[in-house]
């Protein structure tokens, strides 16, 4: 008597979903084990080789933040336009201009900023992270540098994970900031009786102190997130040349459902604690 | 004999039954059983055919993995190490990896001083100025500002070895550093080897031992001290190369076929 049933019996939807959901834990135990991993690194070689790692550390923080800065007033201006303008003039239209604060809190500042932030980042800047390093990988740096004895997690995933951090707090500050001001300028042109001081008032009303700290969370949970998914792709695990885009892809696609997890969580928290 | 070594009177390299695994395949051991003992200032060459194992022993030796079983001492200390209050001695063992392996978002001066930037805590500056004799003496100094894509493997396999030697390591493994060399450049590198076993490069002053991996023993004959071949999943540790009946061995005259070089030439 066989006690196993072979796979051929095995309906294929089944077997499929099966190693699906053995991919995605080992995927996930992985990820889990390498964000623990740069954790300790962090912190445990914080102090190692400051005058290397120190100028890594801003150029990834350059890299994050202030190359994406004019992409992100494009985005700011076209999402203050489209969603902000949009909903202050309908508010005004049914009278409830005086929801646009909690409105503006809930949508802009708790959800579309940091989410927004966070999948641009991924596209523009985790993805370079999953070709570097995968390429490095394939090509044997990372040999080299434990031959070097020098630490990889310390010298390619931790600048990056300062990077994105910083990067993804900034950006998601200075798009809020930016979708607000022409958000206002739509309402300008639309000739609504709402002056700029009510504007500013209304929506300085309805931000809490939880807000602030929860988005600083939030935007430092993203930046991590990315990086550790992009980076445990590209560096993670052995690698060809061929399979860079695959990884890629994979990595994109980690990186969003992470970052709608966490979101999600944070809705909670919101909630609780709102 | 490298000053340090024969000071404390260690080997530089002892293996005791030491299994080998693969870097590359998980679980798969490419050498077992293997007994092998190398002493300060000998110039050891191990030839083994292609998949042999020859990467994963300088793997293996330089401490990049741990041995699959048996008992590895590096001048005297267990390895691996990975802890990093046992780091210097980690240290005394450089690797040149086959076509230098250098980091392609760095320039070929960077790629050298790495080590003394990450281990010694320099800036770029100065990490260069120290680095700056063996450049010359590698005749890398014009490619300092050049990125290692930009390089022939020739330049790319001289930078590797500046990065080896730029932390004064007390023994030098090499893999296969010949292949893909024209023939200036192969005796060159016989010639720069052999004078850092001898202890008479002006940028490396005190004798290094040496292991080198290759596919045929030939152009080695002239200065490598002593032989080992790599066959059945083991290693065979043969002897001094320069005794006739070493030589005379069936599998060194294998190896040692398709002479190019002249195998007399006086050491």
């Amino acid at each position: 008597m066989h006690d196993r049933v072979p796979a051929a019996l095995l309906p294929g939807w089944s077997t499929a979903v099966g190693r699906g959901l053995l991919a995605g834990c080992s995927t996930l135990r992985g990820l889990v084990a390498f964000a623990l991993i740069t954790l300790g690194v962090l912190l445990g070689k914080a102090g190692t080789a400051p005058r290397l790692m120190r100028p890594m550390i801003r150029r990834e923080v350059d890299r994050c933040g202030m190359q994406l800065l004019p992409m992100f007033a494009f985005l700011a201006a076209a999402l203050g336009l489209v969603v902000i303008g949009q909903t202050v003039s309908w508010l005004s239209r049914v009278g409830a201009i005086e929801f646009i604060g909690p409105v503006m809190v809930i949508a802009v500042v708790r959800e579309l900023g940091p989410l927004i932030a966070a999948f641009v980042i991924l596209s523009r800047v985790g993805t370079a992270h999953v070709v570097e390093l995968g390429t490095a990988r394939a090509m044997g740096e990372i040999e080299a540098l434990e031959g070097l004895a020098v630490d990889p997690v310390h010298y390619l995933v931790v600048p990056r994970v300062a990077g994105m951090m910083a990067g993804t707090f900034a950006l998601t500050v200075y798009f809020i900031i930016g979708s607000m001001i022409s958000g206002y300028a739509w309402v300008f042109i639309q000739d609504i009786p709402l002056r700029p001081e009510e504007y500013i008032r209304q929506i300085a009303g309805a931000l809490s102190g939880i807000d602030f700290l929860l988005l600083g969370l939030k935007t430092v949970a993203f930046g991590f997130i990315l990086a550790i998914v992009t980076c445990f792709h590209g560096l993670a695990r052995p690698i060809r040349v061929e399979e860079v885009s695959r990884a890629t892809v994979r990595a994109v696609t980690h990186s969003v459902i992470a970052c709608v997890i966490v979101d999600a969580v944070f809705i909670v928290v919101y909630l609780t604690v709102g | 004999m490298s000053p340090a070594s024969s000071a404390a009177g260690t080997r530089v390299i002892e293996l005791e039954e030491v299994s080998i695994a693969s870097l590359h395949r998980s679980g798969v051991t490419v050498l077992q059983r293997v007994d092998w003992r190398v002493e300060p200032g000998e110039f050891w060459v191990v030839a083994g055919h292609h998949a042999s194992g020859k990467s994963d022993l300088l793997m293996t030796l330089a401490g990049l993995i741990a041995p699959g079983a048996g008992r590895y001492r590096l001048l005297g200390e267990a390895m691996p190490i990975f802890e990093d209050s046992r780091l210097p001695a980690r240290l005394k063992a450089g690797l040149v990896f086959n076509g230098g392996q250098l980091l392609n978002q760095l320039t070929l001066g960077q790629n050298v001083t790495l080590p003394l930037r990450y281990h010694h805590d320099l800036d770029d500056a100065t990490a260069l100025e120290r680095a700056s004799q063996l450049m010359e003496a590698l005749e890398l100094t014009p490619f300092t500002d050049r990125m290692p894509g930009a390089m022939g493997r020739q330049w790319n396999q001289r930078a590797g070895l500046a990065r080896a030697l730029v932390m004064q390591p007390e023994l030098l493994l090499l893999d296969d550093p010949l292949s893909g060399l024209d023939v200036r450049h192969t005796a060159w590198w016989i010639g720069f080897l052999d004078g850092l076993c001898r202890g008479t490069q002006p940028c490396h002053p005190q004798p290094l031992t040496l292991v080198v991996t290759a596919d045929t023993l030939a152009p080695w004959g002239a200065v490598a001290t002593h032989c080992a071949v790599l066959e059945q999943r083991t290693l065979v540790p043969m002897g001094c190369l320069r005794e006739p009946q070493v030589r005379d061995h069936a599998r060194v005259r294998e190896y040692l076929a398709h002479n190019r070089w002249g195998f007399d030439r006086s050491p």
